[in-house]
């Protein structure tokens, strides 16, 4: 493949991937900010996808765009996505607080990487073709990050429990519902 | 490597996360809060993956798998608080929610 080539499908992704994020916060209906998520995870597994991450790629479409925004817009379409529309009647003092914490953020964080950096980032490492393949990935889980594959399962496990936790009726909300039936 | 360096995927990442953050500071809907949390993780994410690509090591992207289960199982429990809050008749409004401050 062409480095233009590269260079142009990188652009895209980029560029998709940061309108799409402006898209998630600028939308009042919390439905259309989801749907602009899974644009925005798409477009990342495809940077991804040219930084030699290839089983990432794929665990972001998989795990991300699929499983994590399935389970919101299901949480969404159960809530009725209420709108709160962010940007009406003008600037407030939270919108330009909010600008002005944000852009401090970014400036500190461009700041810090090219004072640091200096040229240490334009080379980057050669690599073989084997990199970021699943088999690496998996080969160096199970050996080098044992305990760090095992901690994950526990925290999944954790969550799930905790999960259900939340999902199950208390007392005191079938008091409140009972309440409402008698009202 | 073909294409940018790896300095660019970084840009994007700072830029990713500030609008992550200016989202959870702007909005006040916390289905959009958790939403504008995920890009900020995900900014990490391109983060991790671009020095793992500039050194040539995987650790970052071992790390990067971490996150994503750590981000899944956040998403779980934040979900599961606002749908317990929606049952028990609060409003969906991260403004109005002040019991704790003290």
């Amino acid at each position: 493949m062409g480095n233009a080539l590269v260079w142009l499908i990188w652009i895209v992704a980029a560029f998709g991937c940061l309108g799409s994020a402006v898209a998630v916060i600028s939308f009042g209906n919390p439905f259309f900010s989801a749907l602009a998520l899974i644009a925005n995870l798409a477009s990342l597994a495809v940077l991804y996808l040219l930084a030699d991450a290839e089983f990432l790629a794929a665990a972001q479409v998989l795990v991300y765009a699929g499983a994590v925004m399935v389970m919101f817009l299901f949480v969404i379409g159960y809530l009725g996505g209420r709108a709160d529309a962010p940007f009406a009647g003008g600037p407030s003092w939270v919108a330009l607080a909010s600008v002005l914490a944000s852009a401090a953020l970014l400036i500190e964080i461009v700041v810090v990487i090219g004072l640091k950096a200096d040229d240490a980032l334009t080379n980057a490492a050669d690599v073989e073709a084997a990199f970021g393949s699943p088999a690496e990935i998996g080969r160096i889980f199970l050996t080098d990050h044992l305990l760090a594959f095992e901690i994950t399962s526990i925290v999944l496990l954790v969550a799930a429990v905790g999960g259900v936790i939340l999902g199950t009726r208390t007392r005191a909300e079938q008091e409140l519902e009972e309440t409402d039936a008698r009202a | 490597m073909l294409g940018p360096d790896v300095s660019w995927y970084l840009v994007i990442a700072g830029v990713l996360f500030s609008i992550g953050a200016f989202g959870v500071l702007l909005r006040r809907s916390p289905l959009i809060v958790l939403l504008s949390l995920e890009i900020m993780l995900n900014a990490a994410n391109l983060t991790l993956i671009s020095f793992a690509r500039l050194h040539g090591e995987h650790d970052g992207q071992i790390f990067a798998l971490a996150v994503m289960a750590v981000a899944a199982s956040e998403v779980v429990v934040g979900l599961g608080i606002i749908v317990a809050m929606s049952r028990r008749k609060l409003a969906l409004d991260v403004d109005e929610l002040r019991t704790l401050r003290g």
